[in-house]
Protein backbone atom coordinates (compact mmCIF):
# COMPACT_ATOMS: atom_id res chain seq x y z
CA UNK A 1 0.00 0.00 0.00
CA UNK A 2 1.21 3.37 -0.83
CA UNK A 3 -1.07 6.50 0.99
CA UNK A 4 -3.75 3.70 2.08
CA UNK A 5 -3.57 3.27 -1.77
CA UNK A 6 -3.42 -0.27 -3.71
CA UNK A 7 -0.37 -0.35 -5.32
CA UNK A 8 -0.32 -1.88 -8.61
CA UNK A 9 3.32 -2.54 -10.16
CA UNK A 10 2.24 -2.96 -14.21
CA UNK A 11 4.58 -4.45 -16.93
CA UNK A 12 3.57 -4.28 -20.92
CA UNK A 13 6.27 -5.68 -23.28
CA UNK A 14 3.62 -7.16 -26.15
CA UNK A 15 5.03 -5.21 -29.00
CA UNK A 16 7.63 -2.73 -29.58
CA UNK A 17 8.08 -0.29 -26.13
CA UNK A 18 9.31 -2.25 -22.74
CA UNK A 19 7.32 -0.31 -20.22
CA UNK A 20 6.47 -0.28 -16.17
CA UNK A 21 4.48 1.80 -14.27
CA UNK A 22 3.40 2.12 -10.26
CA UNK A 23 -0.38 2.93 -10.38
CA UNK A 24 -2.45 3.40 -7.09
CA UNK A 25 -6.21 2.59 -6.46
CA UNK A 26 -5.89 2.22 -10.16
CA UNK A 27 -5.74 5.26 -11.46
CA UNK A 28 -3.39 7.53 -9.62
CA UNK A 29 -0.62 7.42 -12.07
CA UNK A 30 3.01 7.74 -9.79
CA UNK A 31 5.35 6.72 -12.49
CA UNK A 32 4.79 5.83 -16.06
CA UNK A 33 8.22 4.35 -17.80
CA UNK A 34 8.38 3.88 -21.52
CA UNK A 35 11.60 2.65 -22.96
CA UNK A 36 11.39 4.54 -25.99
CA UNK A 37 11.07 7.82 -24.44
CA UNK A 38 14.60 7.46 -22.49
CA UNK A 39 17.01 7.56 -25.11
CA UNK A 40 17.92 3.84 -25.01
CA UNK A 41 20.52 4.68 -28.09
CA UNK A 42 22.69 7.54 -25.94
CA UNK A 43 22.42 4.41 -23.03
CA UNK A 44 23.23 1.63 -24.93
CA UNK A 45 25.40 3.10 -27.81
CA UNK A 46 23.04 1.68 -31.03
CA UNK A 47 20.32 1.94 -32.60
CA UNK A 48 17.25 0.23 -30.96
CA UNK A 49 16.16 -2.69 -33.04
CA UNK A 50 12.36 -1.84 -34.04
CA UNK A 51 11.17 -5.66 -32.58
CA UNK A 52 13.80 -7.59 -30.82
CA UNK A 53 12.51 -9.03 -27.73
CA UNK A 54 16.52 -9.34 -26.93
CA UNK A 55 16.03 -5.60 -26.85
CA UNK A 56 13.04 -6.32 -24.21
CA UNK A 57 15.24 -7.97 -21.87
CA UNK A 58 18.02 -5.59 -21.95
CA UNK A 59 15.39 -2.81 -20.95
CA UNK A 60 12.73 -4.84 -18.69
CA UNK A 61 15.06 -4.41 -15.26
CA UNK A 62 15.74 -1.14 -15.82
CA UNK A 63 12.46 -0.09 -16.92
CA UNK A 64 10.93 -1.73 -13.83
CA UNK A 65 13.43 0.22 -11.13
CA UNK A 66 12.87 3.25 -13.17
CA UNK A 67 9.27 3.10 -12.29
CA UNK A 68 9.73 2.12 -8.82
CA UNK A 69 12.47 4.37 -8.21
CA UNK A 70 10.39 7.58 -9.81
CA UNK A 71 7.21 6.33 -7.70
CA UNK A 72 9.34 6.72 -4.35
CA UNK A 73 8.50 2.47 -3.75
CA UNK A 74 9.75 -0.37 -3.13
CA UNK A 75 8.82 -3.82 -3.37
CA UNK A 76 7.44 -4.35 -0.14
CA UNK A 77 4.85 -1.35 -0.81
CA UNK A 78 3.63 -3.29 -4.06
CA UNK A 79 0.34 -5.31 -3.33
CA UNK A 80 -0.37 -6.75 -6.84
CA UNK A 81 2.11 -7.45 -10.54
CA UNK A 82 0.13 -6.64 -13.43
CA UNK A 83 1.07 -7.67 -16.66
CA UNK A 84 -0.11 -7.90 -20.21
CA UNK A 85 -0.28 -11.20 -21.61
CA UNK A 86 -1.50 -10.80 -25.22
CA UNK A 87 -2.01 -10.22 -27.57
CA UNK A 88 1.11 -9.20 -28.78
CA UNK A 89 4.54 -10.72 -29.97
CA UNK A 90 4.93 -14.27 -28.29
CA UNK A 91 8.72 -13.24 -27.78
CA UNK A 92 8.27 -9.47 -26.53
CA UNK A 93 5.14 -10.65 -24.16
CA UNK A 94 7.17 -13.39 -22.89
CA UNK A 95 9.80 -11.13 -21.33
CA UNK A 96 7.63 -9.35 -19.24
CA UNK A 97 5.34 -12.10 -18.24
CA UNK A 98 8.28 -13.65 -16.89
CA UNK A 99 9.36 -10.68 -15.53
CA UNK A 100 6.27 -10.29 -13.59
CA UNK A 101 5.92 -13.91 -12.77
CA UNK A 102 9.72 -13.54 -11.22
CA UNK A 103 9.05 -10.81 -8.91
CA UNK A 104 5.22 -12.38 -7.96
CA UNK A 105 6.85 -15.37 -6.81
CA UNK A 106 10.25 -13.66 -5.23
CA UNK A 107 8.28 -10.95 -3.47
CA UNK A 108 5.26 -13.56 -2.49
CA UNK A 109 2.51 -11.01 -4.42
CA UNK A 110 -0.77 -11.65 -6.40
CA UNK A 111 -0.12 -12.13 -10.11
CA UNK A 112 -3.01 -10.41 -12.89
CA UNK A 113 -2.53 -10.83 -16.69
CA UNK A 114 -3.96 -8.15 -18.59
CA UNK A 115 -5.58 -7.97 -21.81
CA UNK A 116 -3.73 -5.44 -24.13
CA UNK A 117 -6.59 -3.96 -25.50
CA UNK A 118 -8.73 -3.84 -21.82
CA UNK A 119 -5.53 -1.78 -21.47
CA UNK A 120 -5.55 0.90 -24.16
CA UNK A 121 -9.23 1.21 -23.29
CA UNK A 122 -8.34 1.57 -19.29
CA UNK A 123 -6.09 4.40 -19.93
CA UNK A 124 -9.47 7.08 -20.00
CA UNK A 125 -10.32 5.75 -16.87
CA UNK A 126 -6.66 7.17 -15.61
CA UNK A 127 -7.01 10.25 -18.17
CA UNK A 128 -10.85 11.54 -16.87
CA UNK A 129 -11.70 10.12 -12.81
CA UNK A 130 -15.29 10.57 -13.45
CA UNK A 131 -15.46 8.00 -16.13
CA UNK A 132 -17.38 5.15 -15.57
CA UNK A 133 -18.78 2.10 -17.18
CA UNK A 134 -20.79 1.37 -19.54
CA UNK A 135 -19.66 2.78 -22.46
CA UNK A 136 -18.33 2.18 -26.46
CA UNK A 137 -14.92 1.95 -26.80
CA UNK A 138 -13.22 2.64 -30.20
CA UNK A 139 -9.66 0.85 -30.42
CA UNK A 140 -7.37 2.33 -33.06
CA UNK A 141 -3.75 1.52 -33.42
CA UNK A 142 -0.80 0.17 -35.52
CA UNK A 143 -2.21 -3.39 -34.23
CA UNK A 144 -6.25 -2.94 -33.40
CA UNK A 145 -8.94 -1.89 -34.66
CA UNK A 146 -11.96 -3.01 -32.50
CA UNK A 147 -15.24 -1.66 -31.40
CA UNK A 148 -16.17 -2.96 -28.05
CA UNK A 149 -19.07 -3.03 -25.85
CA UNK A 150 -17.74 -2.26 -21.92
CA UNK A 151 -20.17 -3.45 -19.81
CA UNK A 152 -18.24 -2.92 -16.55
CA UNK A 153 -14.57 -2.81 -15.44
CA UNK A 154 -14.19 -6.35 -16.45
CA UNK A 155 -16.78 -7.23 -19.00
CA UNK A 156 -15.68 -6.25 -22.25
CA UNK A 157 -18.01 -7.54 -25.68
CA UNK A 158 -16.12 -6.93 -28.84
CA UNK A 159 -18.46 -5.98 -31.35
CA UNK A 160 -16.60 -5.70 -34.33
CA UNK A 161 -13.13 -5.72 -35.69
CA UNK A 162 -11.00 -5.51 -38.55
CA UNK A 163 -11.10 -8.52 -41.20
CA UNK A 164 -7.85 -7.48 -42.42
CA UNK A 165 -5.71 -4.58 -41.97
CA UNK A 166 -5.63 -2.32 -38.81
CA UNK A 167 -6.07 1.21 -39.19
CA UNK A 168 -2.60 2.49 -38.30
CA UNK A 169 -1.08 -0.27 -40.63
CA UNK A 170 -3.17 1.15 -43.55
CA UNK A 171 -1.78 4.30 -42.58
CA UNK A 172 1.90 3.48 -42.68
CA UNK A 173 1.07 1.30 -45.67
CA UNK A 174 -0.16 4.35 -47.58
CA UNK A 175 2.05 6.95 -45.82
CA UNK A 176 4.93 4.64 -47.76
CA UNK A 177 3.01 4.42 -50.87
CA UNK A 178 3.45 8.09 -50.74
CA UNK A 179 6.90 8.33 -49.71
CA UNK A 180 6.06 9.92 -46.59
CA UNK A 181 8.07 7.80 -44.43
CA UNK A 182 7.51 6.33 -40.71
CA UNK A 183 5.41 6.49 -38.68
CA UNK A 184 2.62 6.96 -40.67
CA UNK A 185 -0.63 8.37 -38.65
CA UNK A 186 0.91 11.33 -37.40
CA UNK A 187 2.18 12.11 -40.91
CA UNK A 188 -0.64 11.78 -43.04
CA UNK A 189 -2.31 13.65 -40.35
CA UNK A 190 -0.46 16.51 -40.76
CA UNK A 191 -0.37 16.64 -44.79
CA UNK A 192 -3.42 16.11 -44.92
CA UNK A 193 -4.76 19.48 -43.33
CA UNK A 194 -3.37 20.94 -46.45
CA UNK A 195 -5.17 18.93 -48.91
CA UNK A 196 -8.86 18.49 -50.01
CA UNK A 197 -10.29 15.46 -48.78
CA UNK A 198 -12.86 15.78 -51.59
CA UNK A 199 -10.28 16.45 -54.41
CA UNK A 200 -9.72 12.58 -54.73
CA UNK A 201 -12.60 10.14 -53.77
CA UNK A 202 -11.80 6.50 -52.29
CA UNK A 203 -13.95 3.88 -51.97
CA UNK A 204 -15.60 3.59 -48.30
CA UNK A 205 -15.62 -0.10 -47.49
CA UNK A 206 -18.82 -0.58 -45.13
CA UNK A 207 -19.15 -4.83 -45.66
CA UNK A 208 -22.86 -6.58 -45.02
CA UNK A 209 -25.41 -4.10 -44.11
CA UNK A 210 -25.47 -3.98 -40.13
CA UNK A 211 -21.78 -5.46 -39.95
CA UNK A 212 -19.77 -3.49 -37.86
CA UNK A 213 -16.61 -5.00 -39.06
CA UNK A 214 -13.81 -2.96 -40.62
CA UNK A 215 -11.31 -3.80 -44.06
CA UNK A 216 -8.78 -1.16 -44.77
CA UNK A 217 -6.64 -3.35 -46.99
CA UNK A 218 -8.72 -2.48 -49.79
CA UNK A 219 -8.15 1.31 -49.40
CA UNK A 220 -4.37 0.89 -49.67
CA UNK A 221 -4.69 -1.02 -53.62
CA UNK A 222 -7.09 2.09 -53.98
CA UNK A 223 -4.35 4.51 -53.48
CA UNK A 224 -2.02 2.52 -55.55
CA UNK A 225 -4.33 2.62 -58.69
CA UNK A 226 -5.05 5.96 -58.35
CA UNK A 227 -1.49 6.69 -58.18
CA UNK A 228 -0.90 4.64 -61.17
CA UNK A 229 -3.11 6.08 -63.38
CA UNK A 230 -2.20 9.03 -62.68
CA UNK A 231 1.50 8.90 -63.21
CA UNK A 232 0.47 7.40 -66.86
CA UNK A 233 -1.80 9.75 -67.74
CA UNK A 234 1.06 12.32 -66.71
CA UNK A 235 -0.74 13.92 -63.94
CA UNK A 236 1.42 15.50 -61.05
CA UNK A 237 0.40 13.83 -57.73
CA UNK A 238 -0.95 16.26 -55.17
CA UNK A 239 0.04 14.12 -52.43
CA UNK A 240 -2.13 16.64 -49.35
CA UNK A 241 -5.05 16.13 -51.32
CA UNK A 242 -4.41 11.85 -51.64
CA UNK A 243 -3.70 11.87 -48.26
CA UNK A 244 -6.75 13.84 -47.61
CA UNK A 245 -8.94 11.28 -49.18
CA UNK A 246 -7.90 8.84 -47.97
CA UNK A 247 -8.12 9.73 -44.40
CA UNK A 248 -11.53 10.71 -45.19
CA UNK A 249 -12.52 7.19 -46.92
CA UNK A 250 -11.09 5.56 -43.61
CA UNK A 251 -12.25 7.88 -40.93
CA UNK A 252 -15.97 8.02 -41.93
CA UNK A 253 -16.57 4.69 -42.08
CA UNK A 254 -14.55 4.25 -38.51
CA UNK A 255 -17.36 7.47 -37.34
CA UNK A 256 -20.27 5.98 -38.87
CA UNK A 257 -19.76 2.30 -37.34
CA UNK A 258 -18.81 3.76 -34.07
CA UNK A 259 -21.61 6.39 -33.72
CA UNK A 260 -24.31 3.98 -34.89
CA UNK A 261 -23.00 1.07 -32.52
CA UNK A 262 -23.20 3.46 -29.56
CA UNK A 263 -26.87 5.02 -31.21
CA UNK A 264 -28.37 0.86 -31.31
CA UNK A 265 -26.84 0.27 -27.72
CA UNK A 266 -28.06 3.63 -25.92
CA UNK A 267 -24.52 4.38 -24.92
CA UNK A 268 -24.17 8.26 -23.79
CA UNK A 269 -20.38 7.98 -23.91
CA UNK A 270 -17.73 6.92 -26.47
CA UNK A 271 -14.22 6.36 -25.39
CA UNK A 272 -11.37 6.32 -27.94
CA UNK A 273 -8.29 4.50 -27.47
CA UNK A 274 -4.89 3.26 -28.92
CA UNK A 275 -2.00 5.48 -31.08
CA UNK A 276 -4.82 6.52 -33.60
CA UNK A 277 -7.04 8.00 -30.98
CA UNK A 278 -4.39 10.67 -31.33
CA UNK A 279 -5.28 11.58 -35.07
CA UNK A 280 -6.66 15.16 -34.82
CA UNK A 281 -9.16 14.80 -38.11
CA UNK A 282 -10.88 11.49 -36.10
CA UNK A 283 -11.28 13.46 -33.03
CA UNK A 284 -12.35 16.65 -34.67
CA UNK A 285 -15.02 14.04 -36.72
CA UNK A 286 -16.02 12.38 -33.51
CA UNK A 287 -16.32 15.27 -31.54
CA UNK A 288 -18.44 16.75 -34.54
CA UNK A 289 -20.98 13.95 -34.31
CA UNK A 290 -21.03 13.28 -30.44
CA UNK A 291 -22.18 17.13 -30.32
CA UNK A 292 -24.73 16.40 -32.44
CA UNK A 293 -26.36 13.64 -30.63
CA UNK A 294 -26.08 14.71 -27.11
CA UNK A 295 -22.74 11.73 -26.54
CA UNK A 296 -19.73 12.33 -24.43
CA UNK A 297 -16.65 12.01 -25.74
CA UNK A 298 -13.23 10.67 -24.05
CA UNK A 299 -9.89 10.18 -25.42
CA UNK A 300 -6.55 10.12 -23.52
CA UNK A 301 -3.83 12.06 -23.86
CA UNK A 302 -1.16 11.03 -26.50
CA UNK A 303 1.24 9.59 -23.76
CA UNK A 304 -1.81 7.26 -22.63
CA UNK A 305 -2.75 6.58 -26.32
CA UNK A 306 0.47 4.81 -27.03
CA UNK A 307 1.66 1.75 -25.84
CA UNK A 308 2.46 2.21 -21.80
CA UNK A 309 2.20 0.13 -18.52
CA UNK A 310 0.06 2.96 -16.82
CA UNK A 311 -2.95 1.25 -18.82
CA UNK A 312 -1.99 -2.10 -17.96
CA UNK A 313 -2.14 -0.88 -14.28
CA UNK A 314 -5.32 0.30 -14.24
CA UNK A 315 -6.89 -2.28 -15.75
CA UNK A 316 -5.05 -4.75 -13.49
CA UNK A 317 -6.06 -2.61 -10.67
CA UNK A 318 -10.24 -3.57 -11.64
CA UNK A 319 -9.22 -7.22 -12.40
CA UNK A 320 -7.95 -7.63 -9.13
CA UNK A 321 -10.82 -6.23 -7.31
CA UNK A 322 -13.07 -8.33 -9.35
CA UNK A 323 -11.25 -11.56 -7.78
CA UNK A 324 -9.38 -11.79 -11.07
CA UNK A 325 -5.84 -13.26 -10.20
CA UNK A 326 -3.57 -15.50 -12.05
CA UNK A 327 -1.52 -18.57 -11.27
CA UNK A 328 2.19 -18.84 -12.24
CA UNK A 329 1.37 -21.00 -15.09
CA UNK A 330 -0.04 -17.94 -16.71
CA UNK A 331 0.79 -17.96 -20.20
CA UNK A 332 1.24 -15.49 -23.44
CA UNK A 333 -1.60 -15.53 -26.08
CA UNK A 334 -0.33 -13.73 -29.15
CA UNK A 335 -4.02 -14.53 -30.33
CA UNK A 336 -5.81 -13.46 -27.08
CA UNK A 337 -9.30 -12.16 -27.70
CA UNK A 338 -11.10 -9.16 -25.74
CA UNK B 1 15.54 -28.58 -61.75
CA UNK B 2 12.12 -27.28 -59.96
CA UNK B 3 8.95 -26.45 -61.86
CA UNK B 4 8.15 -23.01 -62.47
CA UNK B 5 5.26 -22.34 -63.39
CA UNK B 6 3.11 -19.06 -63.97
CA UNK B 7 -0.69 -18.86 -63.38
CA UNK B 8 -2.59 -15.94 -64.21
CA UNK B 9 -5.18 -14.43 -61.65
CA UNK B 10 -8.03 -12.77 -63.04
CA UNK B 11 -10.49 -12.61 -59.87
CA UNK B 12 -11.20 -13.01 -56.36
CA UNK B 13 -12.80 -16.71 -57.34
CA UNK B 14 -9.58 -18.02 -59.17
CA UNK B 15 -7.82 -16.96 -56.34
CA UNK B 16 -9.95 -19.06 -53.66
CA UNK B 17 -9.55 -22.05 -56.18
CA UNK B 18 -5.73 -22.00 -56.28
CA UNK B 19 -5.12 -21.19 -52.99
CA UNK B 20 -7.88 -24.63 -52.12
CA UNK B 21 -5.67 -26.49 -54.70
CA UNK B 22 -2.39 -25.24 -52.89
CA UNK B 23 -3.43 -25.90 -49.68
CA UNK B 24 -4.40 -29.59 -50.34
CA UNK B 25 -0.03 -30.23 -51.73
CA UNK B 26 0.70 -28.80 -48.14
CA UNK B 27 1.99 -31.12 -45.57
CA UNK B 28 3.34 -30.00 -42.04
CA UNK B 29 6.57 -28.09 -42.22
CA UNK B 30 6.11 -26.69 -45.64
CA UNK B 31 6.67 -23.02 -45.92
CA UNK B 32 4.76 -21.02 -48.63
CA UNK B 33 7.17 -17.86 -49.74
CA UNK B 34 5.38 -14.72 -50.78
CA UNK B 35 6.60 -11.59 -52.27
CA UNK B 36 4.97 -8.99 -54.61
CA UNK B 37 4.43 -5.15 -53.57
CA UNK B 38 2.24 -3.60 -51.38
CA UNK B 39 -0.86 -4.21 -52.05
CA UNK B 40 -0.30 -7.32 -54.78
CA UNK B 41 -2.54 -9.26 -52.48
CA UNK B 42 -0.26 -11.48 -50.26
CA UNK B 43 -2.88 -11.36 -47.52
CA UNK B 44 -5.23 -12.19 -49.93
CA UNK B 45 -3.77 -15.23 -51.30
CA UNK B 46 -2.72 -16.03 -47.65
CA UNK B 47 -6.49 -15.90 -46.85
CA UNK B 48 -7.32 -18.43 -50.17
CA UNK B 49 -4.91 -20.83 -48.47
CA UNK B 50 -6.03 -20.40 -44.78
CA UNK B 51 -9.51 -21.62 -45.90
CA UNK B 52 -8.38 -24.62 -48.21
CA UNK B 53 -6.74 -25.81 -45.49
CA UNK B 54 -10.15 -25.70 -43.58
CA UNK B 55 -9.48 -22.86 -41.21
CA UNK B 56 -12.58 -20.82 -40.64
CA UNK B 57 -11.34 -17.90 -38.54
CA UNK B 58 -10.33 -14.52 -40.22
CA UNK B 59 -7.15 -13.71 -41.36
CA UNK B 60 -5.86 -10.44 -40.45
CA UNK B 61 -2.85 -8.55 -41.30
CA UNK B 62 0.56 -10.21 -39.19
CA UNK B 63 2.49 -6.55 -40.44
CA UNK B 64 2.01 -5.40 -36.71
CA UNK B 65 2.76 -8.54 -34.43
CA UNK B 66 5.22 -10.36 -37.39
CA UNK B 67 3.46 -13.74 -36.79
CA UNK B 68 -0.26 -14.90 -36.07
CA UNK B 69 -0.78 -18.79 -35.63
CA UNK B 70 -4.35 -19.84 -36.37
CA UNK B 71 -5.82 -23.94 -35.28
CA UNK B 72 -8.70 -25.53 -36.17
CA UNK B 73 -7.90 -26.35 -39.96
CA UNK B 74 -6.23 -29.63 -41.77
CA UNK B 75 -2.82 -28.22 -39.94
CA UNK B 76 -2.28 -25.50 -38.05
CA UNK B 77 -1.15 -22.13 -40.41
CA UNK B 78 1.65 -19.42 -39.37
CA UNK B 79 1.05 -16.52 -41.18
CA UNK B 80 4.23 -14.34 -41.13
CA UNK B 81 4.70 -10.54 -42.16
CA UNK B 82 8.19 -10.03 -42.54
CA UNK B 83 8.42 -6.50 -43.30
CA UNK B 84 9.47 -4.97 -39.90
CA UNK B 85 12.54 -7.13 -39.82
CA UNK B 86 15.39 -5.65 -39.78
CA UNK B 87 17.75 -8.46 -39.86
CA UNK B 88 17.71 -12.10 -39.86
CA UNK B 89 19.03 -12.16 -36.43
CA UNK B 90 15.50 -10.80 -35.41
CA UNK B 91 14.16 -14.08 -36.95
CA UNK B 92 16.26 -15.95 -34.54
CA UNK B 93 14.56 -14.37 -31.49
CA UNK B 94 10.92 -15.17 -32.96
CA UNK B 95 12.17 -18.47 -32.60
CA UNK B 96 11.09 -18.63 -36.69
CA UNK B 97 12.68 -22.59 -37.09
CA UNK B 98 10.07 -23.83 -34.36
CA UNK B 99 7.62 -22.75 -37.24
CA UNK B 100 9.25 -23.23 -40.51
CA UNK B 101 10.03 -26.95 -39.72
CA UNK B 102 7.13 -27.50 -36.80
CA UNK B 103 3.91 -28.98 -37.19
CA UNK B 104 2.36 -26.57 -39.45
CA UNK B 105 2.37 -24.53 -42.54
CA UNK B 106 4.54 -21.02 -42.54
CA UNK B 107 3.06 -18.37 -45.15
CA UNK B 108 5.88 -15.84 -45.23
CA UNK B 109 4.65 -12.28 -46.68
CA UNK B 110 7.86 -10.47 -48.28
CA UNK B 111 9.86 -13.45 -48.42
CA UNK B 112 12.53 -11.77 -50.32
CA UNK B 113 13.72 -9.94 -47.12
CA UNK B 114 14.67 -13.13 -44.91
CA UNK B 115 15.94 -14.86 -48.53
CA UNK B 116 18.77 -16.98 -46.50
CA UNK B 117 16.38 -18.41 -44.02
CA UNK B 118 13.76 -19.64 -46.22
CA UNK B 119 13.92 -23.61 -46.78
CA UNK B 120 15.43 -24.86 -50.33
CA UNK B 121 12.05 -26.66 -50.81
CA UNK B 122 9.33 -23.90 -49.98
CA UNK B 123 7.46 -23.03 -52.41
CA UNK B 124 7.65 -19.89 -53.66
CA UNK B 125 4.79 -17.39 -55.44
CA UNK B 126 5.84 -14.14 -56.54
CA UNK B 127 2.83 -11.82 -57.44
CA UNK B 128 2.76 -9.29 -60.02
CA UNK B 129 -0.12 -6.99 -61.55
CA UNK B 130 -1.76 -8.18 -64.49
CA UNK B 131 -2.50 -5.85 -67.34
CA UNK B 132 -6.57 -5.28 -66.30
CA UNK B 133 -7.77 -4.16 -62.98
CA UNK B 134 -8.08 -7.20 -60.32
CA UNK B 135 -5.53 -9.66 -62.31
CA UNK B 136 -2.92 -10.86 -61.10
CA UNK B 137 0.40 -12.85 -62.22
CA UNK B 138 1.55 -15.70 -60.18
CA UNK B 139 5.35 -17.03 -60.72
CA UNK B 140 5.28 -20.59 -58.66
CA UNK B 141 8.01 -22.42 -58.01
CA UNK B 142 7.46 -26.17 -56.42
Amino acid sequence: MIDGKLAVLAIESSCDETAAAVVLDGRDVRSNIISSQIETHKLYGGVVPEIASRQHLTNVNWVVDSALEEAGASMDDIDVIGVTYGPGLVGALLIGLATAKAYALACGKPLVGVNHIAGHISANFIEHPELEPPFMALVVSGGHTNLVEVRSYTDFHVLGGTRDDAVGEAYDKVARVLGLGYPGGPLIDKIAKEGDPEAVHFKRVYLEKGSLDFSFSGIKTGVLNYINSEKQAGREIHVPDVAAGFQAAVLDVIVDKTMSAAKDLGKDKIVMAGGVAANSRLREMMQQQCDKNGIALYRPSPILCTDNAAMIGCAAYYKYMAGGTDGLDLDAIPNLEL
Amino acid sequence: MRNEEIIKISNEKETADFGRSLADKLVPGSVVALTGDLGAGKTTLTKAIAAGLGIEAVITSPTFTIVKEYYGGRLPLYHFDVYRIGDEEEMFELGYEEYFYGEGVSVVEWADIIEDLIPEDAIRIRIEYGQNEGERIYTCTF
